[in-house]
């Protein structure tokens, strides 16, 4: 199991619970889709798995190796993190300095190696040299992931992919996704993004799992769907057969 | 710019020199002449306080009863500031901020300034966008920034300004931490000997300039 969770409890300072015995587990290469209305706990429960929170209560798991202060560092190399906001992500002078900042603080060998590779991966080779603000909204979402991927992470964890994204920027990155070869937990509200992607959701309400299985299964089920306060764009009936 | 201040203000071919090199180099760099004309703009506050001297400086004993002091302070002034903005516009005609920080960083600058200059470079164009929106924003609802009234939604706008700057700032730490920030920035590339050679052409005609005026006084 590349990610383990068991018995995870949350509370914010303010008295908020934001996760109450949360247990999963994550094979290799599984594609997980993370779903629940705002504020059921996704972003907590993504924020624990590279130990920027740490648990209260329960333990986190990554690749076999409970995170805890000493294995804080590699942990933070195995899971990558991709935050919502790529403004937030890549904050160095060009991409290519962004992208190796990774691999530079985890003294990862061959870096320049590693930024190519990564950057090819997302089909942003061309733009290495670029200063971040230059680019477009889908452009520095794809070196967001970029900059992560160039640590060869165990997981990646993308926090709203797909959010603010044009129809062709959004089909783009769903590809790139596709063809990268790594276990993925995307935390989203855009459920046929998850659909493509993810044959395997969970459903997070009120910080408790209230769902884990077939996408598909959970997307066709008009009753399941309504018991989550999950929605499909107007207009918008799934069928099964539409795999 | 070191030896500019060093050098007397009677060494009058000194100046001459340093402006002599100055002019090439912007020449050499095609920096357009309407951007030197911009530059040199900035330090008319201290050519109308410089013109002044001759006429309040001590005993006017020189030329059309004007003090021969207060003509050499002037001259001070008006030259020493005239090649510093020329420096200052040469020097930003042809280095990107981004690599005036790396120069810095190179130069063993404390990482933690070069840390907050690197952000500045990289999130001012954010924040100043996300202003502009505000802007517009108001100004779609109505709002004329020339009245009064609008001072204190003005005040407000830039306090929430503030406030999603440092939220902006929080986010950006997780996203650092999360990949193994441990307070130190990685080193910029290494500059090339040839690279090296180029920065170092002024500074080196500057001290030859600089030699010969200590030999011959002018």
């Amino acid at each position: 199991m590349v990610i383990e969770l068991r018995g995870v409890d949350y509370t914010y300072p303010d008295g908020t619970a934001a996760l109450r015995d949360v247990s999963l587990s994550i094979a290799r290469d599984e594609r997980v889709a993370l779903l629940g209305p705002n504020g059921a706990g996704k972003t907590t429960l993504a924020l624990h798995l590279n130990g920027v929170l740490e648990t209260q209560e329960g333990e986190v798991r990554v690749a076999g190796r409970r995170v805890e202060r000493s294995t804080l560092r590699d942990t933070r190399r195995q899971v990558g993190m991709v935050f919502q906001d790529p403004d937030d992500q890549l904050f160095m002078p060009t991409v290519a300095q962004d992208v190796a900042f990774g691999p530079t603080n985890f003294e990862l060998p061959d870096v320049p190696g590693r930024v190519q590779r990564a950057l090819d991966a997302v089909g942003m080779g061309a733009v290495a040299q670029r200063a971040p603000h230059h680019l477009s909204f889908g452009q520095r979402r794809r070196v967001a992931i970029a900059t992560v991927l160039s640590m060869d992470p165990e997981i990646l964890v993308l926090d709203e992919p797909s959010s603010n994204l044009d129809p062709a920027s959004r089909r783009e990155l769903a590809e790139v996704l596709e063809s990268l070869d790594v276990t993925m937990l995307m935390v989203t509200h855009d459920l046929l993004f998850a659909w493509q992607l993810c044959p395997r959701s969970i459903v997070l309400s009120e910080g408790r799992i209230r769902y884990d299985g077939s996408t598909h299964e959970l997307l066709t089920d008009a009753e399941l769907l309504a018991r989550f306060r999950l929605e499909l764009p107007y207009g918008v009936i799934l069928r099964t057969d539409d795999v | 710019m070191f030896f500019v201040v060093l050098t007397p203000r009677e060494w009058v071919a000194a100046f001459a020199g340093y402006a002599l090199v100055l002019t090439v180099s912007l020449a050499v760099a095609k920096v357009p002449f309407r951007r030197v004309l911009v530059g040199l703009t900035i330090e008319i506050p201290f050519v109308l306080f410089a013109v002044l001297l001759p006429f309040v400086g001590p005993p006017p004993d020189g030329v059309g009863g004007l003090s021969i002091a207060g003509l050499w302070a002037a001259w001070n002034i008006l030259i020493k500031a005239s090649l510093g903005v020329l420096t200052a516009t040469l020097l930003s005609a042809t280095t990107l901020p981004v690599d005036l920080v790396a120069g810095l960083q190179s130069l063993r600058m404390p990482t933690s300034v070069v840390a907050i200059l690197t952000f500045f470079v990289r999130y001012v164009d954010v924040v100043a966008d996300q202003y502009t929106r505000m802007r517009v924003a108001q100004q779609v609802r109505g709002m004329r920034s020339t009245s009064p009234r609008s001072w204190p939604v003005i005040a407000s706008g830039l306090a929430a300004l503030f406030v999603r700057s440092y939220e902006r700032g929080e986010r950006v730490h997780l996203a650092l931490v999360s990949r193994g920030y441990d307070g130190k920035l990685p080193a910029p590339p290494a500059g090339r000997a040839h690279s090296w050679a180029i920065a170092a052409v002024l500074p080196v005609c500057a001290a030859v300039i600089f030699g010969i005026g200590l030999m011959t006084q002018w």
